[in-house]
């Protein structure tokens, strides 16, 4: 077989911007999350509305965020609210459709660790923290995952529970009280993880093309189940690559332009 | 005249910022008072609790030059880029000394800042579901019972630090501040503190601020100095962009305890004030 037309990363985040359908309010996490919402509203989703924590709503950046609160993301929003409006009136009076974040563990049942790597008191490696992932997971109606898949980050036990996926499963999350759904699909660099109607363990239902399911199983630190019928995901369209290259390119170079200050007296 | 103390930055902090005091330079990824941290690096305050929600660059090198004995907060990375290298020095191998940590979700600071700037004793908010978060040490939050519906709630502490030190637009003649654009949790921050330090990118006659524009009153505020670029590599709406280009390279300087304290060297303690320090960079003429 040739080699296709585009990297692992490219089919990923394009298969994350297909989660997203048009019109939805979406509560992106930075990074992976933010390339694939801002791909879904320059393709097939032009009116997705996408929220960053730092408070901008409705933004349309040109180019990706370095960080949440670019000036980008407020030059381009419907409106910017103070912070704890938007976790007030935005998440958790429950106006967000979709969070979409990122981890540096997943386990089985989709709970998340962006905390720490060994023992909080003493980690092997401090990771960021929270940030505004748990309140996301707790009350967007849904939420998509998207990571890169090696037995080093979907983990058969998570260092720290940062946020909560399905917590040990079976209903164990609606009983908790959590308003919002859960983990609706975690994209990966192999291919997408739903979860189980019944246990809500995290399944294999999706490949892209060329990638074998014991690769995935491979790249996984749990005995990963693989569904009865696994749904072959199409390649990226010429369009997709060329709307997800042409955002990067712009990004590189908006990242790198020099800036420069009047000092004023 | 004005009702606020215009002072050059070197005096405000000094007359305002104590070694063992709890501290808040608040700014979410936009206008962050990166000159005023620096200036505390310069007069060697020792001992802080530095409280932010992202401590961003001004925190790594706070904590990496020492000034810090504790950190509250919510997210600790390099935005966009990874991790902040001297935070994980200070928690993983206690260098250049031992960092107590009280973190908290993005939502239950700015909760515990809104408590504080209210005069509430705490802040309640609806209960996450089941995390760690609850069980490590030095957290500081609480399951209570909605009184109405015996719901769960999450009670957190009020936030109420003895100085806020923000960085906004515009001052005017009366010491009036006015801030636009991303404005994350500075004016709670602000209303919760003690004492409230405000740098500025200029002082005009008078605002245009629209009438819900975020406007901090001068009997507010404690002293006011004007630094043209102080939130650099952070952002000024209106006035420069965030520098995303020193975001990316602090990575490399940052991992590295030398080539760290060499550039903490060469650009904050071996220049006069921020002004020299953004021409030595090449950011100002």
């Amino acid at each position: 077989m040739s080699d296709p037309a585009y990297t692992r990363d490219e089919i990923m985040t394009v298969t994350a911007a297909r989660q997203l359908r048009d019109g939805a309010v979406c509560f992106v996490g930075i990074g992976l999350p933010s390339a694939a919402c801002n791909l879904a509203r320059m393709t097939h989703a032009p009116e997705l509305v996408l929220i960053y924590e730092s408070g901008t709503v409705g933004t349309r950046p040109t180019v990706l965020p370095l960080s949440i609160g670019d000036g980008e993301l407020a030059e381009t929003a419907t409106c910017i609210v103070p912070l704890p409006e938007i976790f007030g009136h935005y998440l958790q009076r429950g106006r967000v459709d979709v969070g979409f974040l990122g981890a540096a563990q997943i386990d089985r049942y989709g709970n998340l660790n962006s905390t720490v790597i060994g023992d909080y008191s003493h980690p092997t490696v401090r990771l960021p923290g929270a940030g505004g992932a748990p309140e996301i997971a707790t009350h967007a109606r849904a939420v998509l995952v998207i990571m890169k898949q090696t037995p080093r980050s979907f983990v058969p036990r998570l260092d720290f529970r940062t946020s909560c996926g399905y917590l040990s499963g079976r209903g164990a999350r609606a009983a908790s009280g959590a308003p919002g759904a859960g983990p609706r699909a975690v994209i990966t660099d192999f291919g997408v993880l739903r979860p189980n109607r019944e246990t809500e363990e995290l399944e294999l239902t999706a490949l892209y093309p060329g990638v074998s399911a014991d690769s995935v199983r491979a790249a996984t630190g749990w005995p990963l189940t693989v569904a009865g019928h696994i749904e072959a995901l199409p390649e990226p369209t010429p369009a997709d690559l060329a709307a997800l290259r042409e955002l990067e390119a712009r990004t590189r170079a908006a990242h790198t332009r020099p800036i420069r200050i009047t000092l004023r007296t | 005249m004005s009702r606020v103390k215009l002072l050059p930055l070197n005096e405000a902090i000094a007359a305002h910022v104590r070694d063992g005091a709890s501290v808040a330079l608040e700014g979410f990824t936009h206008l962050i008072p990166f000159a005023a941290g620096h200036e505390i690096i310069r007069l060697k305050v020792r001992n802080l609790h530095l409280i932010r929600m992202t401590p961003d660059l001004i925190y790594d090198q706070l904590i990496g030059m020492g000034c810090a004995s504790r950190l509250t907060f919510s997210w600790g990375g390099n935005p966009g880029v990874g991790s902040l290298h001297r935070v994980r020095d200070a928690v993983e191998r206690q260098w250049p000394q031992p960092l107590a940590l009280t973190e908290f979700t993005h939502a239950e600071l700015a909760l515990g800042y809104q408590a504080g700037a209210s005069g509430m004793s705490c802040g309640l908010m609806p209960h996450h579901a089941d995390t760690d978060l609850e069980r490590v040490p030095g957290a500081n939050r609480r399951t209570v019972r909605c009184p109405f519906t015996d719901r769960p709630l999450t009670a957190i502490p009020a936030i109420t630090p003895d100085v806020t030190i923000l960085h906004a637009q515009q001052i005017d003649a009366e010491g009036n501040v006015l801030m636009r654009g991303i404005v994350g949790a500075a004016k709670e921050a602000a209303m919760a503190a003690r004492c409230v330090l405000v740098t500025v990118e200029e002082r005009v006659e008078r605002l245009r601020a629209d009438m819900n524009a975020v406007v901090l009153p001068s009997w507010l505020i404690s002293a006011a100095s004007v630094v043209p670029g102080g939130a650099y590599p952070s952002y000024a709406q209106g006035y420069y962009a965030r520098d995303n280009r020193f975001y990316l390279a602090w990575d490399e300087i940052a991992r590295d305890r030398e080539a760290f304290t060499a550039w903490m060297q060469r650009h904050v303690l071996g220049v006069r004030d921020h002004a020299a320090q953004l021409r030595a960079l090449g950011v100002a003429a």
